[in-house]
C-alpha cells in the first residue's frame, strides 16, 4: 500500500482505536443501561479493526476481506444512523444524542465522529475498486476478454 | 483539569494538525517543522496527564466519568507516537498528511475530555 492509501489505513487506526475504547468503556462502566448499542458499538470497534489489517495486508483474500468489512461498515453506519436518528427507543435510553454516554460510532450517521464513520466507507471501496491486487485484475481482465470473445 | 490550559491545547493541536496538513498536501516529507509541531501537542498532553493525576486530588474533580477520561487520554498520547514513528520511516508527503490527522483527531479528543471533565455531569 502506498500514496494516499495510507492516510486511509491511518484514519482506519484512528477510528478502530476510538470505537475500541469507547465499547470497553462503556461494556465495563454501564453496560445494563442500553445493551444492544453498546454489543453495537462492540461489533464496529471489531469491523473497524479488521478492515484496517485487511487493507494493509496483500493478496486477494485480504482484498475480499476489506471489500466485506467495509461493506458492513457502510450498512452499519446506515442502518443504525436511521434507526438511532428516527426511533432512538429501540437502543436504549440516550442513543439519539451523537456526543451522549450510550452513543455508539454508528449513531444518527456518525455526527458524534464528524461523519467520518459515513464518509469512510465510501472512500474506501473508491480505493479498493482502483488498487486491485493483480491476481484479482488478470482474473477480471480474462473474464472481460472471454465476454468480448463471446 | 485546568480550562484555559485545556482550550490552549485544542487549540494548538488544530493549528499543529492544520499545518502539518497543508504541507503534506504541498509535497514536503516531516520535518523539524511538522514534526515538532506533533512532538509539542505530545508534551501538552503529557502535561496534561499530570494536570489530571494531581487535579482529583487536590479537590478539582471531573462532572463525568473519570474512567472515559483516561480512555481518551491514554488514546490521545499513542497518536503522535504512532504517527511520529511513521513520519520517520516512511518518508512521504502522506507520513505529513497523516501527521495532520494525528493532529486534528487529538484536538476532537482533548475537546470531547474537556466535556467530560467540565459539562457531562455524573452519569
Amino acid at each position: 500500500m502506498t500514496g494516499v492509501g495510507r492516510v486511509l489505513v491511518a484514519v482506519y487506526g484512528i477510528l478502530a482505536l476510538a470505537a475500541t475504547g469507547r465499547s470497553v468503556f462503556q461494556i465495563i462502566d454501564h453496560f445494563s443501561l442500553a445493551p444492544v448499542a453498546f454489543v453495537l458499538s462492540a461489533f464496529s470497534a471489531l469491523i473497524y479493526i479488521v478492515a484496517t489489517i485487511a487493507l494493509i495486508a496483500p493478496g486477494r483474500v485480504w482484498y475480499r476481506v476489506a471489500w466485506t468489512t467495509i461493506s458492513i461498515e457502510l450498512a452499519g453506519v446506515l442502518v443504525v444512523g436511521t434507526i438511532t436518528t428516527f426511533a432512538p427507543g429501540l437502543f436504549g435510553a440516550g442513543v439519539g444524542d451523537p456526543f451522549g454516554d450510550n452513543s455508539t460510532v454508528w449513531s444518527t450517521y456518525g455526527a458524534g465522529y464528524l461523519f467520518i464513520p459515513l464518509v469512510l466507507p465510501v472512500l474506501g471501496m473508491l480505493w479498493l475498486s482502483r488498487h486491485k491486487p493483480a491476481s484479482v485484475a488478470e482474473t477480471s481482465a480474462a473474464a472481460s476478454d472471454t465476454a468480448a470473445k463471446a | 483539569m485546568i480550562e484555559w490550559f485545556t482550550t490552549v491545547q485544542v487549540f494548538v493541536a488544530l493549528a499543529a494538525g492544520i499545518l502539518c496538513l497543508v504541507v503534506g498536501i504541498v509535497g514536503r516529507p516531516p520535518n523539524d517543522l511538522t514534526l515538532g509541531a506533533i512532538v509539542l501537542v505530545e508534551l501538552l498532553l503529557v502535561a496534561q496527564l499530570v494536570v489530571t493525576i494531581v487535579a482529583p486530588i487536590v479537590g478539582n474533580n471531573p462532572t463525568g466519568s473519570l474512567g472515559e477520561f483516561y480512555i481518551y487520554l491514554i488514546s490521545a498520547l499513542i497518536l503522535p507516537v504512532a504517527g511520529g514513528f511513521w513520519g520517520l520511516i516512511e518518508r512521504t508527503r502522506w507520513s505529513t498528511v497523516v501527521l495532520g490527522v494525528v493532529g486534528l483527531a487529538i484536538a476532537v479528543m482533548t475537546y470531547r475530555m474537556g466535556q467530560i471533565w467540565f459539562i457531562q455531569g455524573t452519569p
